[in-house]
């Protein structure tokens, strides 16, 4: 895999957060706090049907009953639900019809982040739906896929285009119900992305979201619904970043997988938001909720980079409902410094000859912990499930840890589960070993540390590899200890 | 070339002492061979030169094309042409080998103030390097040493010693693990290597990798001190009567 080292290099001179700046848009958003008020204002300002506003006060209903989860292996002062602000918006009333149409200020913000829409759409082929604060503001290549019947679109657009797409499958992978934070995204989304493959149709480029939180003290509450069709094939990526805060900034997102019958879903997030600072002041709170469901021969595939957020709470998930349904999850996590990242998967092994493989590689630096929870579930009807679980941790420095929750519930005798786990220490003699060639200690870390993903790196799609590469080396800087 | 004076080196945290006074000069186009016993501090004077932590020199100096080696980094070291094919090659999994010397010829090439090699020089670079030592091509493309054989990983030493044509090399034990004709193939291409301008330093216990190596100078290593120096026919010397003698010789 080739990157190149002037890249690197340039990336390694800025010690500080990279993407930390922010831009100066004037928001059209609500008061802070949360109400069945606030709920019907959003509703209102998204122009939504009568049967969404019931589904957001359902949840709002449900989520005043519930507590915030405690079993997570992490420690934060609990946001405020009263002090965040639900809504707000870019002030441009208008959707560009075309590039040319967008404003400067927003190209330049995208520049900074690397990921200019121009050379996304030149180099790529790649479709971007670019999501800044909360709504969706370009959208491209839309004609293409149109002529394939595909849906790429923000899931405001789909609520008002495709309405009856929506409602029969949002909220059947993830309930309103499901937990803490589904609940409350459930009840006050603002916007997010919502993609549709008809039956066979193998979407010819990878679809592409790029979040991004803005507004100082703005929740982030996205959702994102993707439906395959029967025979279907959709790459999706999604990546963020995030501008330096001093608060922290709750993010809580929803994202569904449907995949019917013989389709396949490969979804790939590189996520960098803000971590904090080096004492742990600031960061994103990094509440998701992600889970796909997989019908007959369906394949969903979930590939994280997961490098940012000061505290992460995270299962993508596959509920393998389908006979001959396959669950993948590949999972690189960094932490540093004070950073806490409580992730893995679930595998709901349901239907006969279902297969699920877990490649999870934690790297923990500085004082940060890093835990892996994972469940694998087969159920009494599953004949003949197969699961396969590595998780890997590697230690920087002595003062982080590193934690394996591995669960296995397993009611099918005739499954078979392997589960391996590793934790070591980033060698002292690969170190020197490299030095000795003439590589410096952060270039070496970043070589070693990016062959010890590799699994998971190569599941990336190609651009989307380079970028979680150097991610991991940014992440990484001065981390040896 | 390199200059090495009343070198005294401790490992560890107890400070125990292994180099203990430690003189040694190497010119341009020559080849020395160290030789002396187990634990004599052979691979701890490979170490020091390379700059490994965990070693502290506590008297003496080290001065190489002018410079005083001590002061620099173990990768400004390299940088500066010095490379060691250790004892005990280490694995970097998922690494390629490839994309591993990429990154250290360029690393090198930059403080040289050179352009990074192209891509095209670069793959005739790896081929040209791994026919000299008979590499399995498949070898240069797997990850660092991972799951190589001994004797594939002290080739590969050799292998990369050849794509980054350090001014002074050390090879410590390369020919342990080697079996007689990968010794003979990896002793001819370190000759290839060889030329006025560059010098080796072989660590060997074996008197048969000097049959395809000549070495300019033997020295004995005991218990941190060069003991003995000789010509070429002290090895053989070594290798029918030990080390004993010396000690006989001494008292
Ligand atoms: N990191 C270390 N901690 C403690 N002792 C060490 C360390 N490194 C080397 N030593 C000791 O220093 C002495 C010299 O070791 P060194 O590896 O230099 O020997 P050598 O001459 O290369 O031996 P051999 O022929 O067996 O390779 C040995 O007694 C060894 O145990
Ligand atoms: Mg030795």
């Amino acid at each position: 895999m080739g990157y190149t080292e002037e890249e690197l290099a340039k990336d390694l001179e800025n010690q500080e957060y990279k993407f930390g700046f922010t831009s100066n848009f004037e928001s059209d958003k609500a008061p802070n706090g949360l109400s069945e008020e606030i709920i019907r204002f959003i509703s209102a300002k998204k122009e939504e049907p009568a049967w969404l506003l019931a589904k957001r006060l359902q949840a709002y209903e449900a989520w005043k009953e519930m507590t915030e989860p405690e079993w997570a292996h992490v420690h934060y002062d609990k946001p405020s639900f009263q002090d965040i602000c639900y809504y707000s918006a870019p002030k441009q009333s208008k959707k560009y019809e075309s590039w040319d149409d967008v404003d400067p200020e927003m190209k330049e913000t995208m520049a900074k982040l690397g990921i200019s829409l121009e050379e996304q759409q030149r180099l790529t082929g790649t479709a971007v739906d670019f999501v800044m604060d909360s709504v969706s503001v370009a959208t491209s290549f839309k004609k293409k896929l149109n002529e394939l019947g595909i849906i790429f679109c923000s899931f405001s657009e789909a609520v008002q285009d495709h309405p009856e797409l929506v409602k029969k499958y949002m909220g059947t992978v993830v309930p309103s119900k499901d937990n803490f934070y589904a609940a409350l995204n459930s009840a006050v989304f603002t916007d997010g992305s919502f993609c549709y493959i008809p039956k066979g149709v193998r979407c010819p480029m990878e679809l592409s979201t790029y979040f991004r939180i803005n507004e100082g003290g703005t929740g982030q509450f996205e959702r994102t619904l993707v439906v395959a069709e029967k025979g279907s094939y959709v790459s999706y990526l999604e990546g963020c970043t995030a501008p330096m805060r001093d608060e922290n900034q709750l993010h809580a997102a929803v994202v569904e997988l449907i995949a019917l019958d013989d389709a396949e879903i490969k979804y790939s997030t590189v996520q960098n938001w803000y971590p904090g600072d080096k004492n742990g002041k600031g960061g994103v709170y990094n509440f998701v909720t992600k889970r796909g469901l997989c019908e007959r021969n369906a394949k969903i595939s979930w590939t994280q980079v997961e490098t940012g957020s000061a505290v992460t709470w995270k299962y993508p998930s596959c509920i393998l409902k389908g006979d001959n349904s396959i669950g993948e999850f590949y999972s690189v996590a960094v932490t540093n410094n004070y950073q806490q990242a409580d992730t893995g998967t679930k595998m709901i092994h349901l239907g006969k000859n279902t297969k699920s493989t877990i490649i999870s590689k934690g790297i923990s630096a500085g004082h940060s912990h890093n835990s892996y929870r994972g469940l694998v579930q087969i159920h009494g009807n599953a004949e003949n499930a197969r699961n396969f679980s590595q998780c890997d941790s590697l230690l920087m420095s002595d003062t982080s840890g590193a934690h394996t929750f591995p669960y296995i519930e397993c009611k099918n005798n005739s499954a078979k589960i392997e589960h391996e786990a590793t934790t070591s220490k980033i060698g002292e003699d690969q170190i020197f070993y490299c030095k000795q060639r003439g590589i410096d200690e952060e270039k070496a870390i970043g070589l070693i540390v990016n062959g010890y993903c590799k699994e998971v790196l190569n599941q990336l799609p190609m651009e989307f590899a380079v970028e979680a590469q150097k991610l991991l080396e940014i992440s990484l800087e001065n981390s040896v200890g | 070339m390199l200059t090495i004076k009343n070198l005294h080196a401790t490992v560890g945290e107890e400070g125990l002492e292994i180099l203990k006074g430690l003189n040694l000069e190497v010119k341009p186009g020559e080849v020395h061979a160290i030789m002396g016993p187990n634990g004599a501090g052979k691979s701890t004077l490979a170490s020091v030169l390379a700059g490994k932590d965990g070693y502290e020199v506590t008297e003496g100096s080290v001065v190489f094309e002018g410079k005083d080696l001590l002061e620099l980094e173990t990768e400004d070291r390299a940088k500066e042409g010095v490379f060691l094919a250790f004892q005990y090659p280490v694995e970097i999994p998922g690494v390629s080998n490839i994309n591993f010397l990429k990154t250290a010829i360029n690393e090198i090439r930059e403080h040289r103030k050179q352009e990074p090699l192209k891509a095209k020089e670069f793959m005739a670079k790896v081929r040209e390097s791994s026919a000299l030592v008979e590499l399995d091509p498949k070898l240069a493309s797997r990850s660092v040493n991972e799951g190589f054989s001994g004797g594939e990983k002290k080739r590969n030493e050799i292998f990369q010693m050849a794509m980054l044509q350090p001014k002074l090399s050390i090879l410590d034990e390369t020919d342990s693990g080697l079996d007689i004709d990968a010794l003979r193939i990896v002793s001819d291409g370190v000759n290839k290597l060889k030329n006025e301008n560059n010098a080796v330093i072989i660590i060997t216990h074996y008197q048969r990798l000097l049959d395809h190596i000549i070495p300019d100078f033997v020295h004995v290593l005991a218990d941190g001190k060069i003991v003995k120096s000789g010509p070429k026919e002290l090895a053989l010397e070594l290798e029918e009567k030990g080390y004993d003698w010396l000690n006989a010789e001494k008292v």
